[in-house]
């Protein structure tokens, strides 16, 4: 058991006052990729913004436990200096705050270290070469006018420098075409090849073939309906998640 | 766990509410009298017309209403101010003949490492009267002339009577009134004709006494072709009567001259800022002013420009910070006087904790001011749901042949980017400082770089505070 990385029993959530989440289950060990799958509405991206601890998800049932502690109640920046991470389907738009200014800020933040401007520098020029972003990328301000794909690089980036034990993707493969999807892809299979654990939300299934998941979870309304391999991610594939829904309707 | 509402106070201003003992010289009784302006005048050895001048300024401060279109001045009780007051020492030139007491309060404030460093001259205001000046030699060389008002008034007697309260008359409102019956300290500057003054000059000057007022006089003038940046900081340690602060700025740009004068008041928060500034310019030449407002109870703070030669430019860059129990009117006026005329507002404010921050502008354009430009700019970031903002600027065009560009933008600290940052770790309360010091950017990047750490450093005093 010591290597279960994050626990969920019976998560109940609400957001101003309706009920999302209705019951959650779910377990990761660590270095396993996980994807969960489901249609709009089903609670995904509820799940990854109660996991990263948004104030307005409230959780009224149920605990969530990272790496041997209890959650429930930790702000954002507690999670995050325990190791969890979520890459935002819509990321933030921070003007007068530069990318290399803000990503030194977490790091010394999250690892309790300061980190020397030069050193910094240098680790923030190596990752942004392998994500293909240009130099100039640090200088800029955070997100402001990025592209869509601009912004998930941006996330990605995030992700590597701050070397999470969890990573939560949240649709990070929406908006992007074919190159940039293969760039993410590459970023965050280096993640997983550090035996990191990935959470990767989404209703499509561009991703799964870079990832190879150990885990597909399809939500639906709230729970998870069904746990399988890639054959599920064919399944909705071929059949749609209308069928699926007709198919769970009574459980 | 629901959400909590999360409350930024205030916490003790370290340095900045440091406070000595004091001894006086002379100290004026309360309330104003005839008898007490010339007493002020004699005391100081005024030549007759400036004995004359402040009697007048008396009379029409008497014969005017407290202005009541703005912030609420009624607490201001007029009569409590002693208005004049001055320190137990004379000028002196050398840092080392400065009284311990005195050098103890300006070594908190950071002054003489920034004269030690790049700045070319220090005037520091104690109370009323500037008590250490000095200028280095080779500006003097060049025939810049830096030193306190009191001082100017005796040997440039003629260029002060010249420019005096002519920009600012004691009629163009209640406190210039006061401020030409009273006035007391303050710096003087002239740059000749063609000299680029590659330095900036400083002063620092600050209250001291409880219930003083202090009405120093800024006289700058430019001459053909030179160029200036002055700095003026203000910090004044916190008392419990209310302070006012009714101040003069008047700058004179001429011909291809540029100005740039930079000020971070930064006021206990007990104080009425009730200053006054203006600038006038000639052709071709460019005003550009940089307005930091932090504390006070109340600031009334309209620094205008009036372009009057064809050609000339003004850019105004200013920020407020207004806090819990303060009301900060501040914005800028502009009067396009002249054809080819070009202006540009950007005003930043930040307010919290119940703070109200209120941008108030003008930009008036003359029949003959055809062929001008003017861009203005203004956004207000509120902290919480207790503070407000308002804008309120008045736009009075009298030609067609103008192209104008006007933006203003009032908004709430956005929930969602604090949380964006704090998933990265980063804590409430540095997200919402990043976020802020994001937001005034713009500014400090425009400043000389020990202002714009001081601007960072005094935005990060006004934001730390518990979180619960």
């Amino acid at each position: 058991m010591e290597n279960k990385l994050l626990s969920i029993k019976n998560l109940k959530v609400n957001v101003e006052e309706n009920e999302i989440l209705k019951g959650l289950n779910l377990e990761i060990s660590k270095g396993e990729v996980h994807i969960i799958m489901g249609p709009n509405g089903s609670g995904k991206s509820t799940l990854a913004y109660t996991l990263m601890g948004h104030p307005k998800y409230e959780i009224v049932d149920g605990t969530i436990e990272f790496d041997g502690e209890l959650i429930n109640d930790l702000k954002a920046d507690e999670r995050a200096k325990r190791g969890i991470f979520l890459s935002f389907q819509y990321p933030e738009e921070i003007p007068g705050v530069t990318v290399e200014d803000f990503l030194r800020t977490a790091k010394a933040s999250t690892t309790g270290k300061i980190q020397g401007i030069m050193a910094f520098k240098k680790l923030l020029k190596e990752k942004m070469e392998l994500l293909e972003m240009k130099e100039e990328y640090a200088s800029r301000y955070l997100n402001l006018g990025f592209s869509g794909g601009e912004k998930k690089k941006n996330e990605i980036l995030q992700m590597s420098i701050l070397e999470p034990k969890l990573a939560i993707l949240d649709e990070t493969d929406s908006g992007l075409d074919v190159d940039a999807i293969r760039i993410v892809a590459e970023g965050v299979k280096r993640i997983k090849d550090e035996s990191k654990s990935i959470l990767v939300i989404t209703h499509y299934n561009k991703l799964l073939d870079f990832l190879e998941p150990d885990y597909i979870h399809i939500l639906l309304n709230g729970k998870i309906v069904k746990t399988g391999g890639m054959e599920l991610a064919k399944e909705i594939d071929e059949e749609g998640y209308e069928n699926i829904k007709l198919r769970f309707a009574k459980v | 766990m629901g959400r909590k509402k999360t409350y930024i106070e205030d916490i003790d201003r370290g340095i900045y509410d440091i406070r000595n003992e004091f001894t006086y010289k002379y100290k004026a009784d309360k309330g104003l009298t005839p008898e007490i302006i010339k007493d002020i005048s004699r005391e100081k050895n005024e030549p007759k017309w400036m004995t004359d001048f402040r009697l007048k300024s008396l009379e029409i401060y008497n014969s005017m209403p407290i202005p009541t279109w703005g912030p609420d001045l009624s607490d201001l009780n007029m009569d409590e101010i002693v208005t004049y007051i001055r320190p137990d020492t004379e000028m002196k030139h050398s840092w080392d003949d400065v009284p311990e007491e005195i050098k103890k309060t300006f070594q908190l404030l950071g002054l003489p490492q920034a004269e030690r460093e790049s700045l070319a001259g220090v005037g520091a205001q104690y109370d009323s009267e500037v008590v250490y000046h000095n200028i280095r030699k080779e500006l003097v060389d060049q025939g810049v002339v830096y030193m306190d008002m009191e001082t100017a008034l005796i040997e440039y007697e003629d260029i002060v009577r010249e420019y005096f309260m002519t920009l600012v008359p004691p009629t163009a409102h209640k406190f210039a009134a006061l401020h030409g019956a009273v006035w007391s300290g303050g710096s003087f500057v002239y740059v000749p004709e063609g000299v680029d003054v590659d330095i900036p000059l400083q002063s620092y000057f600050r209250l001291n006494a409880p219930g003083a007022g202090q009405f120093e006089h800024t006289l700058i003038i430019v001459e053909k072709g030179s160029r200036l940046h002055f700095i003026e900081g203000c910090s004044a340690p916190k008392y419990k009567v209310n302070n006012l602060h009714a101040g003069c700025v008047e700058l004179f740009v001429k011909e291809n001259a540029t100005l740039r004068y930079s000020t971070i008041e930064n006021w206990s928060k007990n104080m009425y800022n009730l200053n006054t500034k203006r600038a006038v310019v000639d052709k071709n030449g460019t005003i550009e002013w940089i307005s930091g407002s932090f504390g006070s109870k109340v600031s009334m703070l309209y620094p205008m420009s009036i372009l009057r030669g064809e050609g000339a430019r003004s850019e105004f860059t200013g920020i407020t910070f207004a806090s819990k129990g303060q009301h900060l009117d501040t914005g800028t006026k502009v009067v396009h006087a002249a054809p080819y005329t070009t202006s540009t507002v950007n005003s930043k404010s930040i307010s919290k904790d119940g703070g109200y921050a209120f941008y108030r502008g003008l930009l008036k354009v003359a029949p003959n001011a055809y062929g001008c430009k003017s861009t203005v700019s203004c956004e207000s970031l509120m902290l919480d749901n207790e503070s407000k903002s308002d804008t309120l600027p008045i736009i009075e065009l009298n030609n067609d042949d103008i192209d104008i560009g006007h933006e203003a933008k009032i908004g709430r600290i956005s929930d969602e980017a604090i949380f964006y940052l704090m998933s990265r770790g980063i804590s409430e309360e540095e997200a919402k400082a990043m976020i802020v010091r994001g937001f005034v950017e713009p500014i400090t990047k425009e400043l000389p770089l020990e202002y714009a750490v001081e601007l960072n450093n005094l935005i990060n005093i006004e934001l730390e505070g518990t979180i619960g």
